[in-house]
Formats: structure tokens, C-alpha cells, sequence
């Protein structure tokens, strides 16, 4: 007797997967634009420097707020430096900080939301009260004593950032380990007395890995949003280092005679995070995870 | 169920405390205390003695705890530095302002977000939801103090319709404050009633999907009864809990809407506070956003219970 | 011909795959209905049987749509009606009872509430006539105090009661045709069979016509007078559901047929080899073609068509149909099972006692957990080596409880379970050694759980030769390859994943991965139960083999009756998680003994329309074991009174060694059986 199976399927390579995933992603019209936006503002970050037209921080008193023109393309702001050349390199630091913010709130949280499945019980119920607890101080109040306490450098605001974004990931992974770990082949390992560590590295992390994926990409966009609304604020990058947020904050003021100094932050900023949340969304539909119904916490 | 509903109250006050204790130790354990931070590091000997005096820094940390979690209790936060009043009087007026704005938005809000989400849930795939879909998708990315920064833009200077400023003194009365808080009001409501939206739209799906709206169909049941009796309840209940905890995390975005709009409310005395180092009244605004925090959630869960056939099995959530 | 009621021409339904190809799921159906009949469709998942009935009551499921195709009733087309005459049509004209009552009463409305829905749509009666015709409704299905039922919600109710609900809800409308889609599935045995005999009662009472769709030929033999065979979405067969079952004449339904274990029969049926083609597999030729015993060159590229038989009023789709004509009988071959037990003992229970309860503060110190009515209590087996024992019951019997306690999942509150005469095996996991941990494995359920669907065949195997052996590389290698071809898998699924498995393809990997820690014994939970029909009886006979290769012992757990009948040597009767009876299984199948083996023997469905089965108790759902007594004294029809209340009845001893807990004497109890 043979039996023939009904799929010609191989096994894929870890490359073949991502790629995969990637033209799946670009199939749909709302994700192949977002990954377009994406991929474009990466690029840009990467390739400003060498082709802003001016010095980000020369002041001109001669061209203040001059209206955009051949030679100023986004005009010039009230110092007189080139709206364009600042816009270009305003998003370099927004986006390496919370790159690596989600990267650290996807790490703790990860691992913390799984050990908080994995065990259950009383432990778990005091880390989830603990990280209920941090959740209900608002994010923006805690950023900004952090920040006014400690400064604004990159190693405060990454750590810092990485820490409250990264409360919501402990949730998402937890409820992910816990409907993992009902299944019959976790019970299959426990019962052929596989050690905890071999059940979490073999039986749990692949199967709970894409929500957390998914969760960290999501909290990507919300961090940007948090992270500029500190810079917009004050508390974010200090000048003259161009940001979005704080050229917002500094043409806001004058917008009725300059209105292009903070029309061309706004679309910088509002594009890299409609880019990064239309990649995210179409990341969680080629996954096949439903994340629409969570909370932003 | 009586027990259920007493023992999500008092998860509520643990979760308080702990906040409390958190908020406590983490100003206790940033370098340099009330008394330095605030004299700025000029003050030494004499000065500086007062100072702990008149704060009451001098004594140990749990002891300070003590006694100002039992003031606290009462209402009563303690000096605010920079105004050199008490934080109670400084905060009334605030969170009066704030409230009137947040409230706003969320009566606002929250019927609009559950008509689009129904709207576009039942229109699947549709013309509604496609158009509806991408226009929510749009309003909740961006951040509040863009979309604010551009209804001043356009509304206020450009159209000139309403003011773009708010210039009131912080014990205005309400009419008073009407007009001003228009566009504050659909700022903070934008991002919000857009999250709430595509919640409310993908739990209408899911219920739409289930075996038992299919066989209310199959049953005969007109669509619009059917939609009425069988989906939304089903639909919306569960709904009340992400509903409750997007509100809670949206009160970010009043601070910097409030900041963007210039208006009196608590989210302005946060960021004054923090830049004064004012650390009494950073503690208390903890304390009491906090504590919206955990009532928003409370009353959504007391909601749930009362209105779930299902009390045996539902899950209260940690 | 106006004795026609439903009419379904041409029908193809199908979706559109990813890649934009049209997948069909029906394919050219034409079928009839005619009143007061009822018909029943069988075919196993994934089929069309459901997609058909849904298509009767002119509904498409979402990503279906109609490609062709028409279902007509009353001679007009329900597949593009407009809602609103639709709305008309159903629950009134033609009303469906769903599979899973729990999940089709809408969670948040009152059951009365759900009945007086129907009723108000479909009927002109009062509001205090509609009241009454609840009670009645609910009367008709057997419901205890309809006045309290009405008041409650869906979810406090059991499934059998879910399911009268769901019954009664379809009658409101006095449909003329009802469409029950796997109504009892799901459902215990005794109170399978309790809603079927509601539902032949309301057949013929009412005279409605039915269509009955089930993967079950047991519970379709019960209803029906005609028979659809579904096979890859095409009618196979169609006929007098007497003949159907007695002498089919399509290969497909012959095979089927013999590969049912009956209760009747000792030993394994004859497998079916292979399984249906997935949706979207294009084939030319018979669709059956590859699993065929009769198939012949021309069936590999042309496909049958369906040909009506007049001297038999049957439908059959094959070329070679007069093969099997010529077979009067299905000859059901069964390879008898040898009883390779020796008398060594290997596996000892005794007076094991089983908790769920949760253990208090003080309890938890001591590290004692008290509970004086435990899930399972009392349970003494002594299990030989290289036997099969079965343990039997409904749910809530405490049988998967036991397992859990043998495999160290759940700790033992009372009792000992010994290895060998002398290894402790009564801790749980923690406290076990790995070779302990290696001497028993688990086979569950539901193979698309038990394997991770991030791991490929390949892994799924590894684990336990690495975990156990040590093995690294080619000796691995050899090892998986080996075990594949024990369980009739080819080298190249090594790097398949689960998901690009059939079902029986599964359930091969997961005995494949118990099979490789060279296990002393396997604990079998129900393992036959996902799988479709066709794929059991080839499963069923993989373990045997294997058992008789390595002789390994199997503890044995299912609900189903006829497949612990083929595949065991003794059979261990559970209720409440108390044994009532254990001895081989010849005897207790012979002559069941014990009132409650009688019950769950008498309730078996068996694909014959002449073994009707024996109601003997009240379908009632007991949630707790008795306090004190026997524990099936709520349900027990020969109850003696007092003494069943009181005291726990004693093991008696018959004279083939079957031993009876009871209280009625042994010969009184084998005298009123015959």
C-alpha cells in the first residue's frame, strides 16, 4: 500500500519564508504602498546626508521664511535655514530611536509575557498586576519626568521608550502562550519530559513568534507617535538637530505667514507613520493574525 | 457576582496602589531630590535644611510614604513647589477643563465610532468600508498635535471660523469656554473614534461569521432584526472592554492636544509641572490620571457583568 | 409531479483560489426530494454534504458562490431569490437543525425568546397562544418543565437538551421539509441515540420530509428511507437506503461498508487504502480512481457519469458497478486479533482516586489534596503485557482522566500505579525519571493539536530519539526513515509540515513519534475519533501491526463502542469515574452484564437498518458523582432501591472472569438478558 500525500510542498529555506511573506505583503494595494513609504523613508535616512542641498543648521537672517522657491524647493524658516534640507534629515533620528525602542520593548516583552504564560498562577498574576499598574500611568507622563530627569540623549530615550511600549507586547504574548499551551503537543513534550527550557525554545517561540512579530511592528508606529509628540513637545531631540516634531513645534507659532515650514514636516512625519502602520497591518494579514480587536496598550 | 464585582473593585485599588508605590519610588530613586532639583543645585546648607523642613524630606522614605498616601486618601497632595500652593487648588479648576474637554470627545466619539464600525462591518468589502476604512486608517496614525496643529491651520487661520488659541483664564465658565474648545475637542475625538471604529468593525465581522447569526438567517430572520437582536448585542459587549482601554490610553494625546490648543486643563499643568521640576504635583497628576485609568476599566467591566447572561463563564481580565 | 418538494438541478458550487483558479466544491448535482421522505447524505468531510443541504435552503457561505446550477423549490429557483422572499421561505417552508446547538442559539437571547421568534415570523397566532405553543414545542422535543427551560439561556443547558431546543425551534414554523445537518454529533451515545428516535417520531408524526446529512452511516441507517453517497463533491450513489446499505453497488460505499467496525463482528475490519482528494485537485478521471479495488485503465482518464439503474432505482456513478452487483452481501472480512498477552503484569492500578478539586491553603502545605467525592475513585486494573485493554464510558466518565494520571499529568490523590510490579509510577512528572518517562507514551485525539505546526515531520520524530537516545546525524536519520516506513509514510515527508498532511497522514506521524521511544506501553486517547471513516479501519490495523512487531501493551480510550470492540482485548466500563465492569471483551460485548454496559450497548448506532437500538435509560446528564452508592443510580432502570442508594455494590465474579459491580445478583443479571 502507498500512500500519496496530497500536497507537492518542500521545505522552505528561513530566506524563501521572509520573501515570501514579503510579496504577500506587497500583493495588496494598502500594503505594497506602505512598504513603498517604508522602504523609501529608509532610504532617505540612509541617503540625506549626502544629498541635502544645504547645511541643516546654517542661519541665514537675510532669507527668513522665504516662500518656497527653485532655489529653496520648501522655502526657508524663521532662521532662515532650508525647510527641504531639514525636512530630508528630519526623520534619521526618529526612526533609528524607535527602531531600536521596539526592538528592546519587543525583546522584554516577548520573554516576559511568555514566562507570565508559561508558569500561570500566582506569579503571574503579580506580574500582571504590576505591568496593569505601569500601564495605567499614562505613557506620555512617565516619558516626560524620565526625560526632564535624565536628559534626552539616545540612551535614555531608547531604554526609556522600549520599556512602556514594550507593556503591551507582555499582554499579547502571554495571551499567545496561553493559547499555545493548552495544545496537545505541548502536553505531548511535558509528557515525554522534555525540560522547560527545550518546551520554550522548540514547542512555544515558533508558534507564538508572528503575534509577537506583528505586536512589535504595531508598537513600531505608536512609539514613532510617542516619540515625536515628546519632540514636539521639547522633551525629544534638542536643536538644532532637525526632527518633525520639533519643527512642527518651532513654525507652529508663525504658520500664518510660513505655512510651508510646517506643511513639509507634517507630511514627513505623517508619511513614515501611515508607512510603517499600512506595513504593519499588511505584515499581520500575511501572518493570517487578526490584530484589529486589540487595544493600543 | 456580588463577589465578582467587590473583588474588581479592590483589584482596582491594588492596582492604585501599586502606582502609587511606583510613582513613589521612582522620583525617590532619580538622582537628586524635590529640594535640589528645584533650587536648581544652588542651594546648600541653611536653604537646603529648610527646604526638607517645609517638605518634610528629613524623614525616612517609608515614613514620607506613609504619611502622604494617608493625606492623598483624603484629597490632600501636599505644596506644589512652584506655585507654593496647595496642589488641591491648583488641580480642581484643571481637571474641571479637562474633563469637559475628554467627555466631550468621548460622547462624541462613541456613537460615531459605533456607527462607522457598524456601518462598515455590515458593508464589508464595500464601497462605505473601503472609503470609511481608509479615511479612519488616516486619522488614527496621526498624531494628535498634527491633526491639531492643522485644524488651526486651516479652520482658524486660514477660514477663520473658530479661534485657533484658547485665551482663557483657567476659571472660565462654560459657555465662556464653547467656542474655544470646538477644535480641541475633535482632535483628541479623531484619534479615538477611529481606534474604537475598527474595533466595533471587527467584532461585528466576527459575530456576523458565527454559526448562530447563520442560523438566524436561516431561520427566516429579516436582516435589519437580525442585525438589532442577534449581532450587536453579541457584538458590542465584548467591545465595551477595548472600547474602555483605548480611552484610557488616548489621555496621552489630551496633554498634547491641550499644550497645541493652549487650554487651561491638567494635560498643560503636566508638562509646566515637569518643566518646573515640580515633582509634589507630578506625583499627584500620577495619581490622579491613574486613577481615571482604573475607573475607565472598572466601569467597563462592571458593565460586562451586568450585562452578560454569561456570568459562570466570563473571565474577569488581569 | 407535485410529490416533488425540493429540486436540485445541475448545482455547482465552488470559490476562487488565491491563485485565481475556480475550486469546486460541488460538482454538477441533480437531486431530488419527494415529500414525507427522508433522505439522508453521507460522505466525509470536506465532501459537499453540507454545502448542498445550505444550498437547499437557497444559502451560499460566505467566499462560495453559485456557478450554475439551480435548487428549486416549489418550482421556484431559491439560489437567486431575493432576501426578502427568502426570509419568507425559511424556517417557514424549510427549516435547518444545525450541528452544534451550543453554538447556533444566539448566546444572548433566552431560549424562549429564540422559539417565540420563529413563531412571530411564521405563524399569526397571539401573543398567549405563542406562549403556549412553547410549552408545547418544548413538550414535543422532551424537555423537563418547559415553563423553567424557556427562561433560560442556551448556555445553561446541555448539548442533548441544546439540541431539542434546536429542534423544537425548527418545528415553530411547521416546515414542510427539514434539513438537519450532523444534528447528533458531538453528542454522547445514549443521547445520540435518544435525539434520533425524537426525530423518526417527528418524521413520521408530522410527515415532513427531512434531509439528513451525516458522516455517520450508523445514524443515517436509523432515519432514512433513501441515500446519497457524496464523494470529492460528486453523488457517488443514490438509492433505497435498504439496498444502499446492504448492497452497494459502488466501489467507494462497498469499501466504506466493510471498513466499519461493527459491534457484532471481533477483530479489524478490512482498510480503505489512501484518502478523498482535497478541493482544487485536478484529476481526470474517476475521483476514486486511486483508492479503487475494482478500477480498471479506463477509469484513470475517463470520468463516469452518473447512471440510473430502473430495476434497481438506484443512481451509480462507476464503469464497473456490475462487478459488485453480482456480491450479494457486503462481506465484512475481519482479521481476528491474536491476544498476544502474557501473563505478566505490566502496568498495576489499584484503588486510584483521581482530583480535579482544587487544593485550599492547608492542603497545599501538607501537599495532600482532600476531596471526599473525587472525579475518579476506586479504580483497580491489572494490565497485562501486549494486551489491548479499552477503557469505555460517555463524557465525564473519568476515562481520559485516568490516561492523564498514567501519563503523569495529573497526580494520583489516592492509590498506586506500579510499572513492572515494582516502579512507582503514582507522581507526576516532575518526580519521574526519563526512562520512566520513555516506558509509556500518549497518542491523542485530534492529530492537527498534537503536532506542532511549526515543525516538519522530520522534527516531530526527532524529539524523542534525541530526547531518549542521544541521536545525532545519520544514525538519526536511519531511525526516522525507518519509523516512517513502519507506519507506511514515505522518505520524502520528511520535510513536509502537518498542514501538508491528510488526516490519516497525521495520526501516522503522531504513532510514528510514539513508536520512537521503543515505549513498553501506549496510551491511545481517542484516536480514531477525527478521523474521517474511510481513514479509521487503516489506522486501526497500523497499530495492530505494530503492536504485534513490538508487543507493546495499549490502553486504549474511546466513546466508540465498535471500534474498542475490533481493536481490544479486554474492555474496562467507566461511569462517573467508577468502573462498573471489566473482563474481555468477547464477554462483555456477548453478554453485557452490568445495567449501564447494557444501556451504552443498546444505544450504539450500527450502519444496518434492522439492529434498531434499545433505549433502555434516561438520557439525564449527571455533573457530579453520587455522594454514596453506586454511582449510576440516577439513571438506572433496574434500580433495587435502598441498598443502590446507600452502599457501594460489590465486584462479583462471572464465570468467564468478567467482573460486575453491582448490586443485583450475577445470575439475575444474565438471566433477564436473554
Amino acid at each position: 500500500m502507498t500512500v500519496n500525500s496530497i500536497y507537492k510542498e518542500e521545505k522552505k529555506s528561513a530566506f524563501q519564508k521572509v520573501s515570501e511573506v514579503i510579496i504577500t505583503m506587497a500583493s495588496r494595494p494598502s500594503g505594497f504602498i506602505g512598504l513603498s513609504i517604508l522602504v523609501f523613508h529608509i532610504i532617505l535616512a540612509f541617503i540625506s546626508p549626502y544629498i541635502a542641498p544645504y547645511d541643516f543648521k546654517a542661519i541665514n537672517p537675510t532669507l527668513m521664511l522665504q516662500a518656497p522657491s527653485a532655489e529653496y524647493w520648501f522655502g526657508t524658516d524663521d532662521l532662515g535655514r532650508d525647510v527641504f534640507t531639514r525636512t530630508i534629515l528630519g526623520g534619521r533620528t526618529a526612526l533609528t530611536i524607535t527602531f531600536f525602542g521596539s526592538l528592546i520593548a519587543l525583546l522584554w516583552g516577548g520573554l516576559l509575557g511568555i514566562f507570565c504564560g508559561l508558569v500561570g498562577g500566582k506569579i503571574d498574576d503579580i506580574v500582571m498586576r504590576i505591568v496593569d499598574a505601569f500601564l495605567s500611568i499614562p505613557w506620555i507622563l512617565a516619558m516626560l519626568l524620565i526625560v526632564s530627569l535624565l536628559g534626552t540623549s539616545t540612551e535614555v530615550l531608547i531604554p526609556a521608550l522600549g520599556f512602556f511600549y514594550g507593556k503591551g507586547i507582555v499582554r499579547v504574548a502571554r495571551a499567545a502562550t496561553h493559547d499555545v499551551i493548552a495544545k496537545d503537543f505541548i502536553v505531548s513534550a511535558r509528557a515525554r519530559g522534555h525540560s522547560n527550557f527545550s518546551i520554550i525554545w522548540n514547542e512555544i517561540i515558533p508558534n507564538v513568534r508572528d503575534a509577537i512579530l506583528v505586536e512589535g511592528a504595531m508598537r513600531w508606529s505608536w512609539m514613532l507617535l510617542g516619540f515625536s509628540s515628546l519632540s514636539f513637545l521639547g522633551f525629544g531631540v534638542s536643536p538644532p538637530t532637525p526632527d518633525w516634531g520639533l519643527m512642527i513645534s518651532n513654525a507652529r507659532g508663525l504658520m500664518s505667514f510660513a505655512y510651508w515650514a510646517v506643511i513639509a514636516p507634517i507630511v514627513g512625519l505623517s508619511s513614515l507613520i501611515i508607512g510603517i502602520n499600512l506595513t504593519a497591518d499588511a505584515f499581520a494579514k500575511a501572518l493570517g493574525i487578526d490584530r484589529s480587536t486589540k487595544a493600543p496598550v | 457576582m456580588l463577589f465578582l464585582i467587590i473583588k474588581r473593585i479592590l483589584l482596582g485599588f491594588i492596582t492604585l496602589f501599586i502606582v502609587s508605590l511606583i510613582t513613589f519610588v521612582g522620583t525617590e530613586i532619580l538622582p537628586g531630590d524635590a529640594c535640589t532639583t528645584y533650587l536648581e543645585r544652588q542651594a546648600f546648607g541653611e536653604q537646603l535644611e529648610a527646604c526638607y523642613r517645609r517638605l518634610g524630606l528629613n524623614v525616612p522614605a517609608y515614613e514620607r510614604y506613609v504619611s502622604w498616601a494617608v493625606n492623598a486618601i483624603q484629597g490632600d497632595f501636599g505644596y506644589s513647589l512652584s506655585g507654593e500652593m496647595p496642589i488641591k487648588e491648583v488641580l480642581g479648576p484643571r481637571i474641571k477643563n479637562s474633563l469637559v474637554l475628554a467627555s466631550a470627545a468621548i460622547f462624541i466619539g462613541i456613537p460615531i465610532a459605533l456607527i462607522l464600525g457598524i456601518v462598515t462591518a455590515l458593508w464589508r468589502d464595500k464601497l462605505p468600508d473601503v472609503a470609511i476604512s481608509t479615511v479612519t486608517i488616516f486619522a488614527m496614525t496621526i498624531p494628535e498635535f498634527i491633526s491639531a496643529t492643522l485644524l488651526i491651520l486651516i479652520i482658524a487661520i486660514w477660514l477663520e471660523w473658530l479661534p485657533g488659541i484658547v485665551i482663557v483664564p483657567t476659571d472660565v465658565s462654560f459657555l465662556e469656554l464653547l467656542p474655544n474648545i470646538i477644535l480641541p475637542v475633535i482632535a483628541i475625538a479623531m484619534i479615538m473614534t477611529a481606534h474604537m471604529a475598527r474595533m466595533v468593525r471587527s467584532s461585528v465581522i466576527q459575530v456576523m461569521a458565527s454559526e448562530y447569526v447563520q442560523m438566524a438567517i436561516l431561520k427566516g430572520v429579516p436582516y435589519w432584526k437580525m442585525v438589532f437582536k442577534h449581532v450587536l448585542p453579541n457584538a458590542l459587549l465584548p467591545a465595551i472592554n477595548v472600547v474602555a482601554l483605548t480611552i484610557a490610553w488616548l489621555l496621552g494625546g489630551v496633554v498634547v492636544t491641550e499644550v497645541v490648543f493652549n487650554y487651561p486643563g491638567l494635560g498643560r499643568l503636566v508638562i509646566e509641572s515637569i518643566s518646573n521640576r515640580d515633582l509634589p504635583t507630578v506625583q499627584a497628576l500620577a495619581i490622579i490620571l491613574a486613577s481615571i485609568y482604573v475607573s475607565i476599566n472598572l466601569l467597563a467591566d462592571l458593565m460586562t457583568l451586568m450585562l452578560n447572561p454569561r456570568l459562570k463563564t466570563l473571565q474577569i481580565r488581569k | 409531479m407535485s410529490d416533488i418538494i425540493q429540486k436540485v438541478k445541475n448545482l455547482s458550487i465552488g470559490f476562487k483560489s488565491k491563485k485565481g483558479e475556480e475550486i469546486l466544491i460541488l460538482k454538477n448535482i441533480s437531486t431530488k426530494i419527494k415529500k414525507g421522505e427522508t433522505v439522508g447524505i453521507v460522505g466525509e468531510s470536506g465532501s459537499g454534504k453540507s454545502t448542498l443541504a445550505l444550498a437547499m435552503m437557497g444559502y451560499v457561505k460566505h467566499g462560495l458562490y453559485t456557478i450554475g446550477g439551480e435548487c428549486e423549490f416549489n418550482s421556484s429557483n431559491l439560489l437567486n431569490m431575493k432576501s426578502k422572499d427568502l426570509e419568507k421561505i425559511r424556517g417557514r417552508k424549510i427549516a435547518m437543525i444545525p450541528q452544534n446547538a451550543g453554538q447556533a442559539l444566539t448566546p444572548n437571547l433566552k431560549i424562549g425568546y429564540q422559539i417565540d421568534e420563529a413563531l412571530q415570523l411564521h405563524s399569526d397566532l397571539s401573543e398567549k397562544e405563542r406562549e403556549k405553543k412553547i410549552s408545547e414545542l418544548l413538550n414535543k422535543v422532551r424537555l423537563p418543565s418547559p415553563e423553567t427551560i424557556a427562561l433560560r439561556y442556551p448556555h445553561e443547558l446541555s448539548g442533548g437538551q441544546q439540541q431539542r431546543v434546536a429542534v423544537a425551534m425548527a418545528l415553530a414554523g411547521t416546515p414542510d421539509l427539514l434539513l438537519l445537518d450532523e444534528p447528533t454529533t458531538g453528542l454522547d451515545v445514549t443521547t445520540q441515540a435518544h435525539v434520533l428516535e425524537l426525530l423518526n417520531f417527528i418524521a413520521k408524526d408530522t410527515g415532513t420530509s427531512m434531509v439528513y446529512v451525516s458522516h455517520d452511516l450508523g445514524a443515517i441507517a436509523q432515519v432514512s428511507d433513501r441515500i446519497i453517497v457524496m464523494y470529492s463533491g460528486e453523488i457517488v450513489l443514490e438509492g433505497p437506503s435498504r439496498d444502499i446499505l446492504k448492497r452497494p453497488i459502488h466501489p467507494y460505499t462497498h469499501g466504506l461498508l466493510k471498513s466499519i467496525p461493527k459491534l457484532s463482528l471481533a477483530g479489524l475490519p478490512e482498510s480503505m487504502p489512501g484518502s478523498q482528494p482535497q478541493p482544487g485537485i485536478i484529476q481526470s478521471g474517476c475521483s476514486f480512481f486511486d483508492r479503487c479495488n475494482f478500477s480498471e485503465d479506463k477509469c484513470k482518464n475517463n470520468s463516469p457519469q452518473l447512471e440510473f439503474l430502473k430495476e434497481l432505482n438506484t443512481s451509480v456513478r462507476c464503469f464497473n458497478y456490475e462487478k459488485l452487483l453480482k456480491e450479494s452481501q457486503v462481506n465484512q472480512n475481519v482479521n481476528k486479533i491474536k491476544n498476544n498477552s502474557k501473563d505478566k503484569e505490566i502496568l498495576n492500578l489499584s484503588e486510584v482516586s483521581i482530583s480535579y478539586a482544587k487544593q485550599k491553603l492547608l492542603d497545599q502545605i501538607f501537599n495532600r489534596i482532600s476531596d471526599d467525592n473525587p472525579t475518579v475513585k476506586d479504580i483497580n486494573i491489572n494490565i497485562k503485557k501486549g494486551e489491548t485493554i479499552a477503557l469505555v464510558g460517555e463524557s465525564g466518565s473519568g476515562k481520559s482522566t485516568i490516561l492523564k494520571s498514567i501519563a503523569g499529568l495529573l497526580r494520583t490523590k489516592d492509590g498506586f500505579i506500579r510499572f513492572d510490579e515494582n516502579r512507582n509510577l503514582s507522581s507526576d512528572l516532575k518526580e519521574r525519571n526519563p526512562n520512566d518517562l520513555r516506558i509509556i507514551q500518549l497518542i491523542f485525539q485530534n492529530p492537527d493539536e498534537s503536532l506542532n505546526p511549526n515543525h516538519t515531520v522530520e522534527e516531530i520524530i526527532a524529539q524523542p530519539l534525541k530526547l531518549y537516545f542521544g541521536l545525532k546525524g545519520e544514525e538519526l536519520n536511519k531511525n526516522i526513515i525507518d519509523l516512517l516506513q513502519k507506519v507506511r509514510l514515505g522518505e520524502f515527508y520528511m520535510s513536509r509540515y502537518p498542514r501538508q498532511l491528510s488526516g490519516g497522514e497525521k495520526q501516522r506521524v503522531a504513532v510514528a513519534r510514539a513508536f520512537a521511544a521503543k515505549p513498553d506501553i501506549i496510551l491511545c486517547d481517542e484516536v480514531t475519533s477525527a478521523l474521517d471513516v474511510s481513514v479509521q479501519a487503516a489506522v486501526l490495523n497500523l497499530l495492530q501491526q505494530l503492536k504485534e512487531d513490538f508487543g507493546t501493551t495499549y490502553i486504549f480510550v474511546s466513546h466508540d463502542l465498535a471500534v474498542v470492540r475490533a481493536i481490544s482485548d479486554r474492555v474496562a466500563v467507566l461511569y462517573q469515574g467508577r468502573l462498573c465492569e471489566v473482563g474481555p471483551s468477547n464477554d462483555v460485548y456477548k453478554f453485557p452484564s452490568h445495567p449501564y454496559t447494557e444501556v451504552l450497548l443498546g444505544a450504539v448506532l450500527e450502519p444496518d437498518p434492522d439492529i434498531k437500538p434499545k433505549l433502555v435509560a434516561e438520557d439525564i446528564v449527571e455533573e457530579k458523582p453520587p455522594e454514596k452508592g453506586c454511582s449510576f443510580q440516577g439513571r438506572c432502570s433496574r434500580i433495587l432501591g435502598d441498598i443502590c442508594k446507600k452502599d457501594i455494590p460489590p465486584w462479583q465474579l462471572t464465570d468467564s472472569g468478567n467482573a460486575i459491580r453491582c448490586h443485583i445478583p450475577i445470575k439475575e443479571l444474565q438471566k433477564e438478558q436473554f
